[in-house]
Order: structure tokens, then sequence, then C-alpha cells
């Protein structure tokens, strides 16, 4: 009974998106203030509905109900209960009923929060969000029920996969589809913005914040991702340039630039064709993402069910909205003159220099993305892109936007000069070119990491100027804690989310250095690498509820004195047919010591031991970076409206 | 900011977008297409080269390691089963691979490597470290051999038989189970 309601409510959110599509948009279009207000209703009526459904899915997961198609597939009776639950958005179908149900979250919160926005421009937005919403929704009743029923049921679900029993599995796609759907919202705006033909400052007051909360949710959802990558895959790396991987950095890169562009249309007038075509690109990012993973037109680990007819409705949905978005951009962008003018060295012109290298360093990734597949289809020609082509294409573009991120906080608006603020950054400037010659001459000469190592503290540093410079900590020491507290919350998010990336990137440059070594050892025998003696002191069998295991034994000293011991495993699971390999780490903060067990021959087992530096500041920068979002979402100027527009509305009724 | 255009090429500009997405939107709607008429194969497994023989070229050998290249006749007709395996010092599932190497190549296994787009100098310091399975070395530098073999990704491996035609293509890295699973019964097969 409870999946048939959960069937029930999913179709009765279309039915109301549809409504919520279409009535508040053409109350917008004939000023009928009634219908506009049918709106917020309605959003939060597809809410409930939608809420309703993911419960009802849920419950059938809970008590695993194997009358229920999904769970035979994806669950199991002797599931933890967590991965039960996990396990509901963990397959295709589970998977977008949360992302739908993300998207009502969002519209409800634009309702409840937008009470400041102009009429208008709520009941557009909210429109634009319902077509959103109804596409998504046909696309799940008419290809992927998850409510579907089996009869007679399945003795027990099959759905017991190892790898993916794993907390930073359960969390990682609810982060991601947060962040994913935080750009349908800048896009709607976006949309409801070209159909007014107006972008003005309070628009992008208004998108600021979702453009903040999106990009910090696609943040801890990236680092969140690429840390279970890390620790459960084995491997020892931490990025592979994989297309899944890639298909989430481009939205995030994307609402990087619009993040920054918006601050310019809210205080300087200026780059609104620009912004509005950035959040439309943001979102159209997001899709294409989803049909990546999700059609089967590309060659992955991490890619969903493979099938074509799923692939045909996304791309419908797909091209839908971004031929839609882009014909309208096409006819009214023209209608967005800009009216602050500025030259090039001043924020502004820092900022369109991070706006232009931040879209082409993602033009590179969708590029090398996106080329294979073509190949492939035009010329039949398997090609591969990897790492080689990212290192040579990313690296020299992200080195001037590093250097520009320390120094545009502290330029001035409208005109500056260069000179002043390289007074202010010299100290840092010196640190950083420190830091790489030491790096430089001590490790043997390695380009990249020096150089990343050089950045990352210029990153750090320049956050730390920057905010003594605004609270003049080293002319006047003695206010400065006040002027601190005084300073704009997004000032200090700014430097924040800077100095995260900066971390995250001392963690890179430090994973430049890694050592990694493989040897066929015997109990006893004594490794050393980086420093540490690695010594096996022997293998023993475990056995676990489902699993059968070789566990190694690893001593870690360093000068005789101990550190750690590690015990990965070989983890052989024989109902489900598959090992998997527990990387063992210890984390000392400067690096991480990870053991890997290998196969074992004659006595002798094969160890894979690496020695990662700084690996764990990688995903703490992120934290960070997502921190500092945090930060600048809790500034005055997001929570209260834009006074301007609403006395301009006033004047004007 | 475009003052200077006129505002024919600006607007032309603004339809960019749209073309763009709609080139893009033929290409993976042909690509759904060629999935299910079976003229697209994004997985990539089937080479084209299966049951042709291996691309003959002269490579280089590696600077700095003292291996021989791999000579034409050894892919021609090697008279036993080789591996061709692509691998790179930087490719870090190569690291993962590398021990089913060196245990096939115990097991009397002949592994004829192509260092793909690498340093010299990092490839003979991963040699060193790990170990070196490979009967001969060839440089690809440019990555003109990986293009011969339509190779997808490193690592890479091919199966050659006696004769030398290609039987079997494994993209990225070999596992235990790959050697038991699909591996070790070709061997056999064609030993």
């Amino acid at each position: 009974m409870i999946p048939e309601l959960g069937h029930f409510a999913l179709a009765l959110a279309l039915a109301l998106s549809l409504a919520q599509a279409v009535l508040p948009l053409l109350g917008a279009q004939r000023r009928d203030g009634r219908l506009m207000a049918s709106g917020p209703g309605l959003a939060l009526g597809v809410l409930i509905a939608v809420g309703a459904a993911f419960s009802a899915l849920l419950w059938s997961f809970a008590v695993n109900d194997t009358t229920v198609s999904n769970v035979v597939q994806n669950s199991h009776s002797a599931k933890p209960m967590l991965y039960k639950l996990a396990g509901a958005w963990g397959n295709h179908e589970g998977s977008m009923v949360l992302w739908v149900l993300i998207l009502a979250l969002c519209g409800a919160a634009v309702s409840a929060f937008g009470r400041n926005l102009p009429g208008a421009l709520r009941a557009r937005v909210l429109a634009v969000l319902g077509m959103i919403g109804a596409g998504f929704l046909a696309f799940i009743l008419a290809t992927s029920n998850p409510f579907l029923r089996v009869w007679p049921p399945a003795a027990d679900g099959q759905g017991l996969n190892p790898v993916l029993q794993d907390p930073g599995l359960a969390f990682h796609p609810p982060l991601l589809y947060l962040g994913y759907v935080g750009t349908a919202v800048t896009f709607a705006f976006a949309i409801a913005a070209l159909i007014e033909g107006r972008v003005d400052a309070a628009w992008g007051r208004w998108v600021r914040p979702w453009a903040l909360a999106s990009w910090a949710f696609l943040t801890l959802g990236i680092a969140l991702g690429s840390w279970w990558a890390y620790y459960e895959l084995g491997w020892g790396g931490y990025w592979f340039w994989d297309p899944v991987e890639n298909a989430s950095l481009l939205p995030w890169l994307a609402g990087a630039a619009l993040l920054h562009s918006a601050i310019v249309v809210e205080k300087r007038d200026a780059l609104k064709t620009w912004s509005v075509l950035l959040a439309i690109l943001a979102f159209s990012m997001s899709l294409l993402g989803t049909f990546l993973v999700r059609s089967g037109v590309l060659n992955s680990v991490h890619a969903f069910a493979n099938d074509p007819e799923r692939g045909v409705f996304i791309l419908a949905l797909l091209l839908l909205t971004m031929g839609g978005a882009f014909a309208l951009f096409a006819w009214r962008a023209p209608a967005l003159a800009p009216t602050g003018v500025f030259a090039p060295i001043s924020r502004e012109g820092a900022l369109v220099l991070n706006n232009l290298l931040l879209c082409t360093i993602a033009a590179v990734v969708l590029a090398g993305t996106l080329y294979p597949m073509f190949a492939d289809l035009m010329l039949k020609a398997k090609i591969s892109v990897g790492p080689p082509f990212y290192q040579a294409t990313v690296f020299p573009l992200a080195l001037p936007l590093v250097l520009a991120m320390a120094a545009g906080p502290l330029m001035a608006w409208k005109r500056a000069k260069p000179w002043p603020v390289l007074q202010r950054l010299w100290w840092v400037a010196l640190a950083s070119l420190a830091a790489v010659a030491l790096v430089w001459l001590v490790q043997g000469h390695p380009v990249l990491p020096a150089l990343g190592f050089g950045a990352a503290l210029w990153l750090v540093l320049g956050a730390v100027a920057d905010i003594a410079e605004r609270t003049a900590l080293f002319s006047r020491p003695r206010a400065a804690l006040s002027r601190a507290r005084g300073l704009p919350r997004a000032t200090w998010g700014g430097a924040v989310a800077h100095a995260g990336f900066g971390i995250s990137l001392l963690g890179m440059a430090g994973m430049g250095l890694a050592t990694e070594r493989l040897a066929a050892v015997q109990p006893g025998e004594t490794i050393s690498l980086a420093g540490y003696e690695w010594r096996l002191d022997g293998v023993r069998d475990v056995t676990g509820p489902n699993w059968t295991s070789r566990r190694a034994t690893v001593t870690v000293t360093r000068d005789g004195a101990p550190v750690t011991v590690l015990e990965p495993e070989k983890r052989n699971f024989p109902l489900a047919r598959q090992s998997t390999t527990e990387a063992a780490i210890h984390t000392t903060w400067a690096s991480d010591l990870y053991a890997v067990m290998g196969e074992e021959e004659n006595g002798r087992a094969t160890l894979r031991l690496h020695h990662n530096p700084l690996a764990p500041w990688i995903w703490l920068g992120g934290a960070v970076m997502a921190l500092g979002a945090g930060l600048s979402l809790t500034d005055r100027r997001a929570r209260v409206g834009a006074p301007a527009r609403r006395a301009a509305e006033a004047a004007r009724a | 900011m475009s003052e200077a255009k006129s505002p024919l090429s600006r607007r032309a500009i603004l339809w960019a977008p749209l073309g763009l997405a709609a080139a893009g939107g033929v290409g993976f709607w042909a690509m759904l297409r060629g999935m299910r008429d079976g003229s697209y194969d994004p997985r990539g497994v089937p080479s084209a080269l299966l049951g042709k023989p291996a691309p003959r070229m002269a490579l280089p050998p590696v600077e700095g390691i003292e291996l021989p290249t791999i000579a034409p006749e050894m892919l021609a007709s090697p008279g036993m089963p080789v591996l061709v395996n692509f691998w790179a010092s930087w490719c870090v599932p190569c690291v993962v691979e590398h021990p089913q190497l060196v245990a096939l190549q115990r097991r009397g296994v002949r592994i004829l490597g192509i260092n793909y787009k690498d340093k010299p100098a990092d490839a003979a310091r991963f040699l060193v470290r790990h170990g070196n399975p490979f009967q001969a070395l060839a440089a690809d530098a440019e990555g003109r051999a990986g293009i011969e073999y339509g190779l997808y990704g490193v690592p890479e491996t091919y199966l050659l038989d006696r004769q030398g035609i290609i039987r079997w293509r494994w993209a990225g890295p070999m596992m235990p189970d790959t050697l038991s699973a699909e591996l070790d019964p070709l061997l056999r097969r064609h030993a």
C-alpha cells in the first residue's frame, strides 16, 4: 500500500508542478496579483507531495519490502539501517526522487525567504522551478519509477555491494545534489530576469546567497567524493580526472565564477549579461553531468545504469532547458545594458579576470571530457584524455588565477593603482617565493609541487594580509579587534574561502611529493620509506559477518620510536563474489601513512606503502572553503532584502 | 565593455551559446542512437584491432634503462603468447597493477612494455622501486603508439597470440581477479 501511495504522491507532485509552472507565470504576464500569489502555495504543495513520496521510498527500504523491485535490486535485510536508508538514494531511481525533493525544498525556500522579492520576480522564479520540477517528475514517472512492484516477492534483496557500504558514500550524493539543485535556483532567477528584461543590483543581491549555498554544497560534495576515492579505492590518489569527477567539477567552476560576478552586479551594476549567462551555464553543466552519468554514453567507473531510453529523455530535458534558456538569452540579453564602467585595473577588473580564467578552465575540462566521446563518434577513434592533458592545460591557467585571488580583494572598485596593492602584499610575495625556493632546493627540483607550495602560501597569507589591512592590524593594532567585529561577514567569508583554497592547494602540492613502494615481504621483514621503518609482523585470517579477510599487521617506527600499527586487509565477500582492499591509513596531519595489502605468494605478502605528505589538508581545505561561503551567507546583506528596489517599486506603484 | 563592436556582431555572439548547445545535442543524440544499434560503444573494450596483427612501429628505447626496445619481430610472430602493456610512472592505477605484472613475469609470461608519455628518469625510478617485469621496453613520448593501438587510457594491456594477432584487450589495471578470470584461460588456450 505504502509504495502505491508514494507513486500517487509523485503523480500528484507532477500535476502541482505543472500548475506551478503555468499559473504564476501567467499572473506575472497579466499583472494579476491573485494568480501570482498561487506560486508559494503550489510550491509548498509540491514539497509535501514529493516529501511523502520520498518517505514512502525510505519506508520501503527500512522494512526491506521485497515486493518493490528497487528494494530487491539495491537492498538486503542484513544491511545496517543507515545503509538501508542510504540505499534508497544510492540507485538511479531513488536518487532522482531525492533530486526532485531537494528542488521542491528550494522552491519552498524561495517562497518562504522571498517575501521581500518583487511579486512578479518571485512568481517567475517559482514558475521556472516548477517547469524544471515537472520535467524531472515526468522523467521519473515515465522511465524510472522507484515503486515498481515484483510478484511473487523475492526471498531477499540482492544489493549487498560491499564497496558501497560506506558512510562517505551515504552522504556524498545528497551533498552533491544540494549543490546541483542550488544551481537550478540561480538559473530560475536568470530566466526570470530575462523575461522581465531587467537585471539590477537587487537581482545580484538575491542571486548571490543561492549561488553561495549551491557552491558550498558542491564543494563539500566533491571533497567528500574525493576523500572516499582516496580511502576506499585504495589507489592512494585523490583525483583521477575521471569524466564523472569532471562532470561535478564543471558546475563548481561555473558556480565559482557566478558568485564572483554577482558581486559586481550588486555593487557596480555591471557584468549583467555575463552573470545571467553564467547562471544558465552552471545549471546546464549540472544537467549535462546528470546526462553523462545516467545515459551510459561515457566510460567511467562511476557511471550509473546504462540505459539509452533514459538517456533520450534526459537529453530531451537538457536540450529543452538549454535551448530555451539560450534562445531567450540571445533574444533578451541586449536589453540588459551595463551602466557601471570601470578601468581594467580595479576590483571589477580582477573579478573579470577571475571569471575569464575560471571559464577557460571549465572550457578546457569540458573539452577534455567530451572530446574522446565525439572523436569516437565522428572519427571512430578511441582516444584517451588523461592527467597529462589536464596537467598541461589546467595548471598554467590556475597560476594566474591564484595570483589574482590574493591581489583582487585588496584593489579598489572602479579604478585601482597596482603599486599600493603590491606594497601591501610584498611580505606575502616574499614568503611565497621563499617557499618555492626552499621546496625546489630541498626536494630535488620538482616544478609543480614547488609552485604549489608557493601558491598555497600566497593565498593563505594573502587572506591574512587582506584582513590585516581592513582591520589596520599593523598600523593601529589596538582598535583592530573591534574593527574585525565590524567587518562585513562577506569580507570574512571571502578571505576564509580564499585561504581554504590555499589550504587545499597545500595538500595537493604535498601529494605531488608523495612516494610509494611495492614490495613482497616475509613476516618480520622491514621496508624503509620516507624516513619510516615499516615492519610486517604477520598476516592472519579474520572473519566478519559476511566476509573473510587476510589482515596484515604492519608496525611503523621512526628512528626506533613506534609511530603506529597499520592493519590493511584484503576482504573477500563470498556471497557477492567480490573482494575489496581496505587500505590502512594513519594520519599525522603532516602526512598520511597509507598501506595496502596485496596478494600472497610463497609466504611473502605484497605490500603497497604510500607516504602522502599533507594529504588530509586537501579535504580540510574544501571544508574551509565551504565554511567561508557559509560565513558569507550570514552577511547582513544576504538576510535583509534590497531596500533600493523595493523603494523603486513603491514609487512606481 | 563592448562599445567598440558593432551591435550586429554583439547580437551574433549572444546566439553562439545556442548554436553550441544545438551542435552538442545532435552529437549526443547520435551517440544514443549508436548505442542502440551497436555502432557506438562507450566502453570501448572491443578494440578495432582484435583479430588483427599488432601495429608494428619503430619506437626508441627508454633512455637510461638497460632494456632493449620492442623489435618488430617480437610482435610479428613471437611463437608464444605475449602481453603488450602500456604504462606510465605518473599513473596511479599502474602502481596498483604492477604486482600482477611482476607475478606474470615470474610465471614466465613475456611482457613488452610501452612507456606512455613519460619522462625517462621517472620511468627508471619507477622500475627500480617496484621491480621490472618487462622483457623489452619502448618509449612512446608523444603518444603515437597509443593512437595506433587506439589506447583508451593507461594502464592498458593487449594479449598477442603466437602469430602476433591481438586476441584480448584490457583497459584499466589488471587485478588478481582479472588474471584468474580472464587472462589465464586465454594464456592456456594460446600457449
